[in-house]
């Protein structure tokens, strides 16, 4: 019995993790050509047919390389850093559910969860730039920390004007009550500041202020290579498609396909599908816009942003109260 | 009066309307309303009364409130900027496959150096150290002393290449069309020793070289 559900326990990981990793290294590869085509320009086009083979070739590259451990670095928490980042980044897909009764933790505060642990997620990039003992790590972890902190508020208010709708906080049920009508409509510029909060919180251009390359070489990344380097950089990428699923999940009608009663592939399929979709806007808005400055930033969030979306969490509840929508 | 009709002639104000977009059109035009004198304006007043943006803004017509607050949480211009980006996406790339495809050179290019001949196998250079003379980097080094017959030739003529700033001015001075840059640029080196060329490398150069050498000066001649 034990045995038997341990097996099944281990299996499941391995079904949710293995796809999840060939996912990162293919968004790896997605980004570099997108970008490619988008500057008119190639892209990798050597390893493997058309260039699908890189992102192993670049992964095997990082394994192969020396384990830099600096002699100033907390070396607990520079190990641990990284280590907290993949864990949480890997840990949230148990969450999702990728067709009617496909997930793996059907919890019923299931996007409540999501949230507490890309809070605990942060923890890593803070011990990072503050294990490292370095100006770069530090600033880049300081800023990481502030945009998260920022973004979060309107991050969780979105979230919960779309709770307010459903009525649940059970990542299935939310998607099931998308049947009539994916949230993107009644909410649309809620859902375009979700996606704009979605680039901040898995810092991306244009707020990849964290790891700003032209100021501070790679934020809080600057002092890991190798292991430690290549869990960032899965746990970053992770981030990105894990937060594409989410907003595909809220506001796309998750597993959904519209007008057909579909389960099993199909539903896995149209979950990608959207995915895809939000993954590719992430690259193409990284093509399109330069960096912003950090009072920008923080400007258009706490001042532009969370008015916004607070005049909305207000509005929207009166009219559906009005009107007696629900 | 005359200039001013002729200032408002038809033709770059309808090219102007064609090619600009909405926002760059009104930026365009005000800053051309600004510069012409009254009487200019009152014509065109007359002639585009849509173009005439003073009215536009002074009798309240500007975009509203809500037009201006639509475009930004709608966030038009940033959209506007990702469409240009899509429209680059579904073009072919400009990129060259370089070792297997190579871009067109002119035939000024200056490149590898080369010694040339004559038709008839004898060496055109005639030892004048014009070259040597005109080097600014000083990387041509020539010996001279009359050969058995008399002619003057060179005894040594060596060219370091890595002192080579390659300006060309070695082929302009050359009165006879001896040490000349030819169109070869892939002969990167190991060792330092090697681009040390001596005059028996130029020479095979230039006997290398000699078809795409004497086309290229063809080609040049009536500039020179």
């Amino acid at each position: 019995m034990t045995i038997n559900s341990t097996i099944n326990s281990l299996l499941e990981a391995l079904i949710v993790i293995g796809p999840l990793l060939g996912s990162i290294a293919y968004v790896t590869i997605a980004e570099r050509k997108i970008m490619g085509s988008m500057q008119r320009r190639i892209g990798p086009n050597k390893v493997g047919y058309y260039g699908l083979l890189q992102a192993f070739a670049d992964a095997l590259k990082l394994l192969v390389k020396e384990l830099v451990l600096p002699s100033n670095t907390d070396k607990i928490l520079f190990v641990l850093a990284p280590m907290i980042s993949l864990v949480c980044g890997l840990l949230v897909w148990t969450l999702i559910p990728y067709g009617k009764g496909l997930v793996i933790a059907d919890f019923s505060l299931g996007i409540v969860t999501i949230l507490a642990i890309s809070s605990v997620a942060a923890y890593g990039i803070i011990l990072a730039g503050w294990a490292s003992n370095n100006k770069y790590s530090f600033i880049g972890s300081l800023r990481a920390t502030a945009q998260l902190i920022s973004y979060e508020v309107v991050f969780g208010l979105i979230i919960l004007l779309v709770i307010f709708f459903v009525g649940s906080f059970n990542l299935t049920t939310i998607i099931e009550s998308q049947k009539a009508i994916w949230y993107i409509v009644p909410l649309f510029p809620i859902a375009l500041m979700f996606l704009i909060a979605i680039l901040a919180e898995s810092n991306r251009a244009p707020f990849d202020l964290p790891e700003s390359e032209s100021e501070l070489t790679a934020g809080f990344m600057t002092e890991y290579s190798a292991f430690p380097f290549v869990f960032f950089f899965l746990a970053e990428y992770g981030a990105i498609v894990f937060l594409s699923t989410l907003s595909s999940i809220l506001f796309l009608g998750g597993y959904l396909v519209p007008g057909i009663e579909s389960n099993g592939l199909m539903t896995g399929l149209s979950l990608g599908f959207k995915t895809s979709f939000i993954l590719f806007l992430f690259i193409w808005i990284r093509a399109s816009f330069p960096r912003l400055r950090y009072d920008q930033l923080m400007s258009s969030i706490w001042s532009k942003m969370l008015p916004i979306v607070i005049a909305f969490s207000i509005l929207i509840p009166c009219i559906v109260k009005a009107f007696e929508i629900y | 009066m005359l200039r001013s009709v002729l200032r408002a002639s038809a033709i770059p104000r309808v090219q102007s309307r064609v090619a600009l977009p909405a926002i760059a059109r009104s930026i365009h035009i005000s800053a051309r309303v600004q510069a012409q004198n009254v009487n200019d304006y009152r014509a065109n007043r007359e002639k585009f009364p849509e173009d005439d943006i003073s009215t536009r803004y002074t009798e309240g017509q500007g975009p509203s409130a809500l037009d201006k607050a639509s475009q930004s949480l709608l966030l038009t211009e940033l959209v506007r900027g990702m469409w240009v980006v899509l429209e680059s996406f579904f073009r072919p790339p400009y990129t060259l496959m370089y070792p297997f495809e190579k871009g067109a050179l002119s035939p000024r290019f200056r490149g590898e150096h080369a010694l040339r001949r004559y038709p008839s196998g004898e060496e055109r250079c005639i030892a004048c150290k014009l070259c040597e003379a005109i080097c600014p980097a000083q990387a041509i080094t020539i010996e001279a002393e009359p050969r058995e017959d008399g002619s003057r030739r060179t005894t040594r003529y060596d060219i370091d290449m890595t002192k080579c700033i390659y300006c060309g001015f070695c082929q302009e001075a050359c009165p006879v069309d001896a040490i000349v840059e030819g169109p070869n640029y892939e002969y990167a080196t190991e060792t330092h020793e090697e681009l040390l060329y001596n005059k028996e490398k130029l020479l095979a150069n230039g006997d290398k070289w000699e078809v795409e050498l004497a086309r290229n000066l063809e080609a040049d001649h009536l500039y020179r």
